[in-house]
């Protein structure tokens, strides 16, 4: 995997009032050559209810997400259902649309392209979802389903459109003649390597894994992640890597954001985030992991009652009401914690987690 | 006495492609307390298994002659409808993977869970409620009191969960058998799932089969393990030799598979190919299409052998540890990732 040094930034003064939270925030990091770049990105869905149909509420689902992925990049998401993390990936391809915040794709504001500046961009990011089969037709076989996507975006057609249609199955692993057959015909695995196939015909820098392997047997599920994997030393692709299993994602992500309530609650390079989680709701997400390892069993952080509702998420930290922190007061209960600096590239929004100070000429390069 | 014993359970499928051996010759055993783990990919046959248990297999599906289901002393298979259906509800109760199927979303969870109370105990409606409120706040839902009367979907996912559990508890049965019960969960429910059923088990003494493809799950849940593959059961013994010293290729290659949080880096070990469908088992060892140590012995179907001290594999590496060692030395096999423990030197 191609890795993407931290961007050393300017250092900003720090905000006046703001001494007690400490730490750099992360909207006040500039990325430097981020290839996507998401800045405080909201969708709020309205609620329609009563008589007269009139939007009574709104349901947070993404709120206020803040990240960057560099060229090549891998960065998971991951969070429990209702989190946001399938919100925020379809967002920033503008396949629903964002009501806030900025996108950028290659230095361009995604938000504000018209229809045929989205085409343009829908050849450079692509996405693929956790049940392939529900975005193939079935009345289709797999070689027209792809010649589809090569003519919608004139890339191909005629002989070179089979051609490519050949190379394309072949590198994901599946065979040229399995391009007159129709998606039923194939396992769970073989239809995610169509599903690749396809988001790869455009070839694109940037591809949006909306829980890739989730519905696959441990053994399918490497044999596909080792793909993506290849893919990404071959082709250079940088991934969105969506995923509520921890394990998956921290093994292809070279970052980590974790989410929670439409929030990143945390947000580091992955070996930091396993080794050292800062914010109590990683703690407890990486201790639910089983490991396959019987002698070694771990406490468990099992964390009281549900994810409380978005369309009415909790005052000040949206973890609060679950939170073991053993600090945890009423402060949490009205303070929303920013996402701050706690160690060298490592955020997390917590505020009973001591944050690294703002001015430690040198200390940030141990 | 095992609480629950199956022995040479076979159960086709007579469909019109062929006969689909879905489960084809198992055999083990469950006592009281004692949680066993089921595990292989789908379409080994371990929810067939299950169902098969319960009587619950549905035409072309029959458990065939010679097969033998005993629990806690009676011949399940010799059982009347009627009796085994005082079996389902009193004795052994099964949850399944996804609630919202088992659930009927046209009444109250509340009245759910007292229906089986009120046939199998003959309580008041009135008591059962109670019982169900009971339940409900047994298996952790908040304001039990206020939930009784909700609707499936007007519940989470994990809520469902919980009341398919207090429905399968309602009448304190002697064995559990669950199927997949958090793979449709976010790990936090999961864990919460897991700790409940743990709980549970110790204070009811029940016996639990767990089927999972989670082998973290087992690991962490699990007393002995049962390993399946194409309707056989391959590896079996408990669980700290089978995570510590895998004998079968495929029970070694399914750990090897496994991404872990703790350990980070590299390719992930694969299983070459896919479970073939249940009406071609290979002939011989099944396992032989996908084994990296195939060899020409494997065309001869390998039996049960004992590969330790209550440990039996169903391969012939067991009697020719050479040839393992003579795969991996030329760097094959999976000793990869289970290096130093049964592999490889």
């Amino acid at each position: 995997m191609i890795h993407v040094p931290w961007q050393e930034p300017e250092q900003l003064p720090p905000a006046k009032g703001d001494s007690d939270l400490g730490g750099r925030r992360l909207e006040e990091v500039e990325p430097g050559h981020a290839l996507v770049d998401v800045r405080g990105l909201k969708k709020y869905f309205p609620i329609r209810g009563g008589f007269l149909s009139r939007v009574t509420d709104h349901l947070l689902a993404v709120d206020g997400v803040t990240f960057w992925i560099g060229k090549g990049e891998t960065l998971g998401l991951v969070g429990e259902s209702g989190s946001g993390k399938s919100t925020t990936g379809r967002a920033i391809l503008r396949l629903i649309e964002p009501t806030a915040g900025l996108v950028r794709f290659d230095g361009v504001d995604v938000t504000a392209m018209d229809r045929d500046a989205l085409q343009g961009l829908r050849r450079r990011a692509q996405i693929i979802f956790q049940d392939p089969f529900a975005s193939l037709n079935p009345r289709m076989t797999v070689g027209d389903s792809i010649r589809e996507v090569l003519k919608v975006h004139r890339l191909a057609r005629g002989d070179v459109a089979d051609r490519r249609v050949r190379e394309l199955l072949k590198l994901v692993g599946l065979l040229p003649a399995h391009a007159n057959r129709y998606p039923h015909e194939f396992s769970g695995g073989q239809r995610q390597r169509i599903g690749i196939a396809r988001a790869l015909s455009v070839e694109p820098d940037f591809i949006v894994c909306d829980e890739p392997v989730s519905a696959l047997d441990v053994s399918v599920q490497a044999q596909v992640v080792n793909l993506l994997e290849e893919l990404q030393e071959r082709l250079g692709l940088a991934y969105l890597f969506i995923a509520h299993d921890l394990s998956v994602i921290e093994h292809v992500s070279d970052r980590v954001a974790v989410m929670y309530l439409g929030r990143i609650v945390e947000l580091a390079d992955a070996g930091d985030l396993v080794a050292e989680p800062k914010h109590p709701y990683t703690r407890a997400l990486l201790s639910a992991v089983p490991i396959p390892e019987p002698g070694r069993k771990r406490k468990r952080i099992v964390l009281p009652g549900d994810v409380p509702s978005p369309v009415d998420p909790p005052p000040g930290c949206p973890f609060h009401p679950r939170c073991p922190h053993p600090l945890k007061d009423e402060e949490c209960a009205r303070v929303v914690p920013p996402l701050a600096e706690k160690a060298p590239g490592h955020f997390a929004a917590c505020i009973k987690e001591p944050a690294l100070a703002r001015f430690q000429p040198g200390a940030e390069e141990c | 006495m095992s609480l629950l014993e199956v022995r040479d359970l076979r159960t086709w499928f007579h469909t019109e492609e062929g006969v689909a051996r879905a489960v084809d010759g198992v055999s083990f055993e469950v006592d009281r307390g004692q949680v066993l783990g089921v595990v292989g990919e789908s379409g080994s046959g371990k929810s067939v298994t299950a169902l098969s248990v319960m009587r619950l297999v549905q035409e072309p599906g029959r458990v065939e002659e010679g097969s033998r289901l005993t629990f806690d002393g009676r011949d399940l298979l010799g059982l009347t409808e009627r009796q085994m259906r005082d079996v389902r509800g009193n004795d052994i109760a099964m949850i399944f993977q996804e609630p919202m199927t088992s659930l009927n979303p046209v009444y109250p969870v509340g009245d759910q869970i007292s229906e089986s109370i009120r046939i199998h105990r003959g309580l008041s409606r009135r008591e059962a409620r109670s019982r169900a409120v009971e339940l409900l706040r047994l298996v952790g839902i908040p304001l039990p009191d206020r939930r009784v009367d909700d609707y499936p979907h007007q519940l989470s996912g994990g809520m469902r969960q919980r009341v398919m559990i207090a429905m399968a508890l309602a009448n304190e049965p002697d064995l559990l058998i669950a199927d997949e019960p958090t793979t449709a969960l976010d790990v936090t429910i999961q864990a919460q799932i897991l700790e409940l059923l743990f709980e549970i088990r110790d204070r009811l003494g029940m016996g639990i089969i767990l089927i999972t493809h989670d082998l973290g799950v087992v690991a962490e849940v699990c007393d002995r393990v049962v390993v399946m593959y194409a309707g056989q059961v391959v590896e079996q013994g408990s669980v700290d030799t089978i995570f510590a010293r895998p004998s079968h290729p495929y029970t070694q290659g399914l750990l090897a598979a496994v991404p872990r949080a703790d350990k980070r880096g590299g390719r992930l070990a694969v299983i070459p190919g896919v479970v073939p469908p249940p009406t071609r088992w290979p002939g011989g060892c099944r396992f032989r299409p996908r084994c990296p140590y195939a060899w020409d012995l494997c065309h001869q179907q390998p039996g049960l052998l004992a590969a330790g001290p209550r440990q039996l594999s169903r391969c012939w590496l067991v009697e020719h540890p050479k040839r393992r060692l003579q795969v991996e030395r030329s760097g094959g096999g999976f000793q990869s990732r289970v290096a130093g423990e049964g592999g490889a030197v």
